[in-house]
């Protein structure tokens, strides 16, 4: 069956467009006209600009056509979490906190894909402020699994995730807190990776988390996201947290560590696999996991005993954090002002009261409580030093192991509206929060469905700047299944 | 009646300042923008200065060099690890909601202030004392509110500009030593090129903490914090004034109530702005977007290295080495460019107390009338060495050198030329025609050569007045003296 355009790996597009036997109006096209067709029922984007897109790709066209084509990412289109800024478009985080504002300046991803040449297509829907595990929390529209339409996509990143499922990009940016990348990514069906911590510039990223927040790809196979990690990776003069080391060529040495045939040690986590675990997707990551041994690779099994206090961590570190980051939001200088307000402390109050969603609020005021005199030392200072426990416990699984494997989600997508109770909402990052604490790599990838054709993702959570070996033997499973070739009926 | 003790008299004021120093840096503290005053509102902002979604704070090295650097002239510890934190507070004129601070981990802690209070008399040199600072950290300053009858508008241009943050101990007692204090921390900072210290640009900014105690008492009082202070001697005054208050209140039996109150100059009377009893919590976490700075001993060498001599440091040597009076170093050591034309016209001239005077007296009168700096003076050190050689030589007189001097200071000629032309220079080497005038004098004046003779030696002046009308005042008085007496011995 010859795959819908819409459907190709980016890699596979670049040829095309390389080889001259397709231009990136045409394929601009194809993406614009799909997005157009199934846009009413996926809902995964607040807002996209289909003249500006084409004028990208016309630009590109020229280019290629001079001579001066950028690389492999030169016309293809990519759409944009909209907590990413893009210059000259609207900038919302999905909250009406920012229904109004239009972003000044391109981040640092986003100046990066513009080198080489990508087409920036769509500002992608999100929970509010990156703040959830299913996209419910936008203040604009609720996004839905194109694989299901009744159930989320996940979140915070569902747009993202939603948008490549269905066709309606070629491949996605999103941001990764405590999982809103990876899980997402699993329950849609695509592939999703959280570089680490300080490998990608969050220059221009809507800050929810600063310690933990981190950009990456969505894609359709582990080597396109392996082509957009080289392009958006790399030290940052306008990011304090980011890394001063040079960018590997990802494609390349996953390829070369491949060839390698390296007999990879994979740890799985006695604690991952416990009480709340799905069994479909328990079982489907068992197979995995009897892939990965059919490769002639080492199953060990490993012990993360400081797994269960992840959310209780992450619930005290990102929340104050984000209490801080987000008290910018006030209606002086951008952004909702109330048209109440008598003086200037009513102006906060009123401004903030309308623009910002219930679960915004919940996590505002609980990270400034965890801040509060009295407190700093109970709660942030103690949940910092467990999340040194926590980071301690992956390094000393990676004395033996190079990569810890573990299922994305505890469970296939839900129901919109199944998950009212927060605390519920929150376990959904069990497995996911970890990695954000540690500061380590993680990738989902597609690893099956359930009985219900709901897809369950594998994650495999890497060694610090080990993205090439992440990237391999991610890539070693996708080898051998044909998940990435599966799509929703929309 | 027996003198009442004044209700002052039996306190002691414990007063502390918070002083605001604006580093003269191009760029802000945490971003590129440039930094300045006076600008058209709001044109010094970038996406950073304005908080917009995504943006992230980067160190300015030039800022810490400046901070490091008035660190190790005031004597501080230098922190080997330093971190920020973030000063969470809802503000309009705060962009971020928070102000990157520094709080738990400075970047320098102790030093001191060295201080001079007036002398008994003005030209003898006053009490030196060495106030003891907590701490120095750096931060970033805040933009600037207008208000006006229905509205408020706020300028960022200030918003983002690199500020040190000086706290002194509690170990100040009167409002003169709050004075002196200001007036050499302020001579530091501008001598190390940290800060112009201009206060009414806001580039320097004191608050006073104040409290007082009866005379012998440990326990420290109930503190009033002052501010709105916007010069020197506001600062002096301020502090008078709330010492007087709080004695006051004491003596009519009240308490001091813990506050912030605002000093109006003008009126010479405060107010209170808000009650402290409730401090404000603002919430101080270490900030997840900046990394701890770590500054090592070659960091440290290389900023000694570039320390200015300092104005107390510099007046005990001038003392030591060139024996210039108080008078004159006092004046000369609070400018270093003053100090470095001293210095070089010192070595010119090898005459440093004439050197001092000419300087202190007739430079800076004329750089005052013309109001420009030592730097824009045509006048040079060596115009001046020359000036003091003539007259030491005898070539010039005193009126006939500040006659000079004008004349120098305009043209930038030099002062033998000048006093070529204006015919000024005295007639040291033509006695022939001095004693011809003496004779002249004697036979015009045949009373007071009689009284002469006859042992009134006072009679000589009698004759003075005509030769020196006739030289003109190229001649000086003691030449002319010698040659009456000479002429008149040969009679």
């Amino acid at each position: 069956m010859n795959t819908e355009l819409f459907f190709k790996p980016a890699t596979e597009l670049a040829d095309l467009l390389g080889a001259g036997k397709l231009s990136a109006v045409e394929l601009t096209k194809a993406v614009v006209n799909r997005t157009k067709a199934v846009e009413a029922r996926v809902k995964a984007f607040n807002s996209f600009d289909e003249a500006d897109a084409l004028v990208q790709a016309a630009a590109s066209d020229a280019r290629r056509a001079a001579g001066q084509a950028r690389g492999p990412l030169d016309g293809i289109p990519i759409g944009f979490k909209d907590v990413i800024s893009v210059a000259g478009q609207p900038l919302t985080a999905s909250s009406r906190m920012l229904a109004n504002f239009v972003s000044p300046y391109d981040a640092t991803v986003t100046r990066k894909l513009k080198d080489a040449g990508a087409i920036s297509w769509g500002r992608l829907n999100l929970d509010e402020f990156a703040m959830g595990s299913s996209t419910e929390n936008s203040a604009f529209q609720v996004t839905c699994n194109p694989w299901d339409l009744t159930r989320v996509p996940g979140g915070s990143s569902g747009g993202s995730a939603a948008a490549l499922a269905a066709g309606e990009a070629i491949a996605t940016l999103g941001s990764d807190t405590g999982g809103s990348i990876r899980q997402p990514a699993a329950l849609c069906g695509v592939v999703g990776l959280k570089p680490t911590y300080g490998l990608v510039s969050r220059y221009g990223l809507i800050a929810f988390a600063s310690s933990l927040d981190q950009i990456g790809p969505f894609a359709r196979t582990v080597d396109d996201a392996a082509l957009l990690l080289e392009a958006i990776a790399g030290h940052d003069p306008l990011d304090s947290t980011s890394v001063n080391q040079p960018v590997p060529r990802y494609r390349e040495e996953m390829k070369r560590i491949r060839a390698e045939k390296r007999r990879f040690r994979l740890g799985i986590p006695r604690e991952y696999f416990g009480e709340g675990l799905d069994p479909e997707v328990g079982a489907a990551v068992e197979k995995a996991i009897d892939f990965y041994r059919s490769q002639d690779c080492e199953i060990k099994e490993v012990s993360l005993p400081h797994t269960q206090y992840g959310v209780g961590v992450y619930y005290i570190i990102a929340t104050a954090e984000c209490s801080s980051n987000l008290a910018r939001y006030d209606g002086i200088r951008y952004g909702h002002r109330s048209k109440e307000a008598r003086d200037v402390v009513d102006l906060y109050f009123k401004s903030r009261a309308e623009g910002f969603g219930p679960e915004v609020k919940r996590r505002i005021i609980l990270g400034t409580y965890v801040l509060s005199s009295g407190y700093y030392d109970a709660f942030y200072l103690r949940a910092q030093k467990v999340r040194t426990l926590i980071r301690q416990d992956f390094l000393t699984a990676y004395r033996d192991v190079d990569a810890i494997l573990t299922p994305t989600s505890p469970t296939p997508a839900f129901r919109a509206g199944d998950k009212s109770d927060p605390l519920a909402m929150y376990l959904c990052d069990v497995y996911t929060i970890g990695v954000n604490l540690a500061g380590l790599p993680g990738i989902s990838v597609p690893c099956g469905f359930s009985a219900g054709g709901l897809p369950i993702g594998l994650q495999l959570i890497g060694q610090p700047f080990k993205e090439a070996e992440l990237l391999a033997i991610a890539g070693l499973y996708e080898s051998g299944h044909d998940w990435q070739r599966m799509h929703p009926k929309l | 009646m027996a003198n009442v003790p004044s209700a002052a008299a039996k306190y002691e004021a414990v007063i502390g300042l918070e002083v605001h120093v604006q580093i003269k840096t191009r760029s802000k503290m945490f971003t590129r923008v440039g930094a300045g005053y006076g600008h058209e509102p709001n044109t010094l902002t970038d996406p950073v200065i304005l908080a917009l979604p995504g943006t992230l704070p980067v160190m300015n090295k030039a800022a810490l060099d400046a901070v490091i650097k008035a660190g190790l002239m005031l004597g501080c510890e230098i922190a080997p690890l330093c971190k920020w934190d973030r000063k969470n507070y809802f503000y309009p004129d705060s962009p971020k909601n928070y102000q990157i601070s520094q709080y738990d981990q400075p970047i320098c802690l102790g030093g001191e202030v060295e201080i001079e209070l007036p002398g008994p008399a003005r030209n003898l040199m006053g009490e030196h004392k060495r106030i003891p600072l907590t701490r120095i950290h750096l931060e970033e300053d805040v933009g600037k509110l207008n208000h006006f009858a229905a509205d408020s508008l706020i300028d960022f241009n200030r918003a983002g500009t690199p500020l040190m943050e000086i706290v002194s101990e509690p170990a100040m007692h009167t409002a003169e030593e709050a004075f002196a204090y200001l007036t050499s921390l302020r001579a530091t900072m501008i001598y190390g090129g940290i800060s112009d210290c201009d206060m009414e640009k806001g580039q320097l900014r004191c608050d006073a903490n104040i409290s007082i105690r009866p005379v012998g008492e440990t326990k420290l009082g109930t503190k009033v914090e002052l501010k709105n202070l916007n010069s020197i001697s506001f600062v002096r005054d301020g502090i008078a004034h709330e010492i007087r208050r709080q004695a006051a209140v004491l003596e009519s039996g009240g308490v001091i109530v813990q506050e912030t109150r605002d000093y109006d100059g003008q009126t010479g009377a405060s107010q209170s702005l808000r009650s402290k009893e409730m401090a404000h919590d603002y919430r101080y976490f270490p900030d997840p977007d900046l990394m701890p700075v770590k500054v090592d001993e070659a960091w440290q060498a290389r900023l000694k290295a570039e320390c200015p001599e300092l104005p107390f440091d510099k007046q005990r040597r001038f003392l030591e080495v060139y024996k210039v009076p108080y008078t004159i170093s006092s004046v000369l050591v609070w400018d270093a460019a003053l100090s470095d034309f001293f210095e070089e016209t010192a070595r010119l001239s090898a005459k440093p107390q004439a050197a001092g005077n000419w300087i202190v007296n007739d430079l800076l009168r004329e750089l005052g009338n013309a109001r420009i700096p030592v730097a824009g003076s045509r006048v040079r050190p060596a115009h001046i060495a020359e000036l003091i050689r003539l007259i030491d030589s005898g070539e010039l007189l005193a009126n006939a050198a500040k006659e000079v001097f004008v004349e120098m200071f305009a043209t930038g000629v030099m002062p033998g030329s000048i006093a070529e032309a204006k015919g000024l220079k005295a007639v040291a080497g033509d006695l022939d025609e001095l004693e011809k005038w003496c004779r002249e004098a004697i036979a015009a004046n045949p009373r007071s050569l009689a009284d002469f003779k006859a042992g009134k030696d006072s009679a000589i002046n009698g004759f003075k007045g005509a030769v020196m009308k006739a030289a003109k005042g190229k001649a000086s008085p003691k030449l002319v003296d010698e040659t009456l007496r000479r002429v008149l011995a040969n009679l």
